[in-house]
């Protein structure tokens, strides 16, 4: 395997819900089967040991290629790649399905209420045959050291824990198996900024030593910045800006992404206003026509409500892939911008 | 100075388990004035949710009440009989709770759970009801708001149930909205849009608000003053400018340290090592000493109470004038 070949790979990956009413009211209404593309073609590569981030607002599709990256849903189009192989393909071995691992956005939902915190964490490395007895009880241990708690809290169950103590234990599951590719979903919003920077600088060296790599997704930019090699940022399904992280914290050329940068607030508290994105997100099961974000774009015109626009290289920033007729067009202000 | 709204001192909150008595809150004081949103933030694990709950009358048994009082409006609220206190809650004190799901009924519609809310607490007739509850679902930008407020729960996204939630929690007019990480699971946009009405609200109603959250971007911008609490006990109070710029007690300012900045990517943030001890193992004196850099002779055998620092008010020696401080020789 060579250094550059990504270990994930998403090619022209979609998922399509079916969102009908039951059958009869479809009737009686007259009306067809209404489907909603949570992800609609999305394309990115993480290579080996670098993080890929993944911003937007809620519920654009991040969680769904989330649970696409680790097989959790089939694709309704295209394909998922685990190390060039099919996704679903490589799940079927258990030695390629330990490989790889979740953090899920829920700490409620996502932790067995019945089991110990110990049988919790446990269970993918009896799962795989990793430890027994007391390997096993060590490991454990460890993990829940890790991850900022102590080995005698395996003895206790997940109600008795605060909301971000139990995203620690499910961070310390994940961790469990010794996975090479974690996809995290929103792994630290339940946490405290010091538990938090805590669990990143975690994360940061688990990827130094071990080499692994990440799809992290978060909604907290601040936090992206620190973790990410590469960050997409998708709209109503698609990615429309897919940049180095550093390009993208200085110059966003998306008009969305430019409009999100502008929403983060402000801790320096010198009474700059927020601007929230303007305009509701529109309905994923009847997007807009053309570029999905433009009846929300101040540079929309009328080929934006016609075409969509092909995500491809950005005109001044060629690292950066971005999905906009007026960057393409040369009238998105970058230039100025640049100058300034 | 204005009476307060809420008045909370020397509460104590207590676990019986087989292996002995946890103590979750400490003796935690202060105070909420009318229209005032004071921010809660701290480890977690720390007691914040605790807090709240202890509040809104909600503590989970077989947690319990073991110590102290909480006066609203200077009427004792923490003895009353059950009846009474669900009386208060939703009428004088609304709650937005950290885990949404458990709010909302997934079986009546959203417009449904609205109107029946303002008509249990207020003198209002059906169709009036129903107009108010197309007002709020609008105030917390739900888009098309006549049309959806017919809609059940689970045709909401994540984001769109929360600010039902929160429009639950406002539409009986309470004095006070005890609110637990409201907007985690909103992004900026959304959150900014909450955060605005929380706000018009304070000043307009004079609505006070206990904010609990872990985004100081939000501490920032919307609280007047904010509590850090640490191991079940209040480590600082005061003005939000001075706690988030220039904090006093060692645990908020390592706290504050460990702030991702947006600005530029560092290889390594900030962070406190160690972490909280257990509610079962907190050591004697200050509850921080394990892992605090300043820490001297005394802090292992007295616990500070709050007294004047700096700019606000800190649970830490370092502040005491009275005695001047024997530093640890380490
Ligand atoms: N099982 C499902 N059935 C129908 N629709 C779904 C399902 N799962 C997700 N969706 C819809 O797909 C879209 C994308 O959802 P997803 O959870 O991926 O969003 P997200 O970007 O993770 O949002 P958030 O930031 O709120 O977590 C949403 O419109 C959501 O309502
Ligand atoms: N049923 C229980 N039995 C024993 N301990 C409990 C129980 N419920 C909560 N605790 C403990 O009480 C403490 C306070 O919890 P609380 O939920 O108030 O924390 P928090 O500050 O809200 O944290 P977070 O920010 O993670 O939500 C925690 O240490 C938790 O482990
Ligand atoms: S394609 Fe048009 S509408 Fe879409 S972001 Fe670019 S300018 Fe705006
Ligand atoms: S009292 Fe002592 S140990 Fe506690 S925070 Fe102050 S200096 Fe540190
Ligand atoms: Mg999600
Ligand atoms: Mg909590």
């Amino acid at each position: 395997m060579s250094e550059a070949s990504p270990i994930f790979e998403a090619r022209d990956l979609s998922r399509h819900f079916d969102v009908s009413k039951p059958a009869l009211q479809r009737l009686l209404a007259r009306e067809g089967r209404r489907t909603l593309k949570a992800v609609d073609g999305v394309s990115f590569a993480v290579p080996r040991g670098t993080t890929m981030s993944l911003v937007g607002e809620s519920g654009c599709g991040k969680s769904t290629v989330a649970r696409l990256a680790v097989g959790l849903y089939e694709p309704s189009d295209g394909q998922a790649l685990f190390e060039g192989q099919d996704l679903a393909a490589a799940r079927k071995s258990v030695s390629q399905r330990r490989r790889m691992g979740m953090i899920f956005q829920d700490p409620y939902a996502s932790l067995n209420p019945r089991w110990r915190v110990a049988d919790i964490i446990g269970e993918p490395i009896r799962a795989f045959g990793l430890a027994t007895g007391a390997a096993l009880k060590e490991k454990v241990g460890s993990l829940l050291r890790q991850v900022g708690l102590s080995p005698a809290d395996g003895g206790r169950f997940p109600h008795e824990f605060s909301g971000g103590q139990r995203q620690r234990i499910s961070i310390a599951r994940a961790l469990s198996s010794n996975p090479e590719f974690l996809v995290c979903d929103e792994p630290t919003s339940a946490l405290d900024v010091s538990v938090q920077a805590q669990i990143l600088n975690l994360m940061k060296q688990l990827q130094r030593e071990l080499g692994l790599t990440y799809l992290f997704i978060s909604h907290n930019l601040a936090v992206v910045r620190q973790v990410s090699d590469r960050v997409g940022v998708m709209y109503l399904g698609r990615i429309v800006e897919d940049a180095p992280a550093e390009t993208l914290f200085t110059a966003p050329r998306h008009p969305y992404t430019r409009a999100l940068m502008e929403a983060i607030p402000d801790l320096d508290m010198a009474g700059r206003e927020r601007q929230p994105v303007g305009g509701e997100v529109p309905s994923p099961i009847s997007p807009p026509s053309g570029c999905t974000f433009n009846p929300r774009c101040p540079l929309a015109n009328d080929r934006c409500r016609a075409e969509r626009p092909a995500l491809i290289a950005a005109r001044g920033t060629p690292e950066t892939r971005v999905a906009c007729h007026a960057v393409e067009e040369g009238r998105d202000g970058f230039e100025a911008r640049a100058a300034a | 100075m204005t009476e307060p709204l809420l008045q909370v001192r020397d509460l104590v909150v207590e676990f019986p388990t087989r292996r002995g008595t946890l103590r979750a809150l400490d003796k935690v004081s202060f105070d909420i004035a009318p229209g005032e949103v004071l921010g809660v933030v701290g480890e977690s694990g720390a007691g914040k949710s605790m807090t709240g709950a202890a509040i809104i009358g909600l503590l989970e048994p077989p947690g319990r009440i073991a110590g102290g009082s909480i006066h609203l409006r200077g009427h004792r609220i923490d003895n009353l009989p059950a009846r009474e206190m669900r009386k208060i809650r939703g009428k004088r004190i609304g709650a937005i709770f950290q885990d949404p799901l458990t709010t909302l009924n997934p079986l009546y519609t959203v417009g449904r759970q609205l109107t029946e809310t303002m008509q249990t607490h207020l003198d209002i007739d059906a169709a009036e009801a129903r107009r108010r509850a197309v007002g709020w679902l609008e105030a917390v930008g739900i888009p098309a708001a006549a049309e959806r407020v017919d809609a059940y729960p689970h045709q909401f996204s994540g984001g769109m149930r929360q600010r039902v939630v929160i429009a639950l929690a406002l539409c009986a007019e309470p004095e006070m909205v005890v609110a637990d990480e409201p907007t985690t699971a909103l992004d900026v946009s959304i959150q900014a849009q909450v955060i605005a009405l929380l706000k018009r609200l304070t000043r307009e109603k004079g609505t006070s608000v206990m904010l609990i959250t872990h985004d100081m971007g939000v501490i920032a911008e919307t609280a007047d003053r904010v509590a850090v609490m640490y191991a079940g006990r209040v480590a600082e109070i005061g003005p939000v400018r001075s706690v988030v710029k220039a904090a006093a007690h060692p645990y908020s300012a390592g706290l504050m340290a460990s702030i991702p900045p947006l600005s530029h990517k560092v290889d390594v943030l900030p962070q406190i090592d160690g972490a909280m001890p257990r509610l079962n193992a907190i050591p004697q004196g200050c509850a921080y000493n394990p892992r605090c850099p300043h820490v001297f002779d005394r802090c292992k055998v007295e616990r500070p109470e709050l007294i004047p620092a700096t700019e606000t008010r800190a649970a830490c020696w370092l502040f005491d004038s009275h005695a001047p401080r024997e530093r640890a020789h380490v």
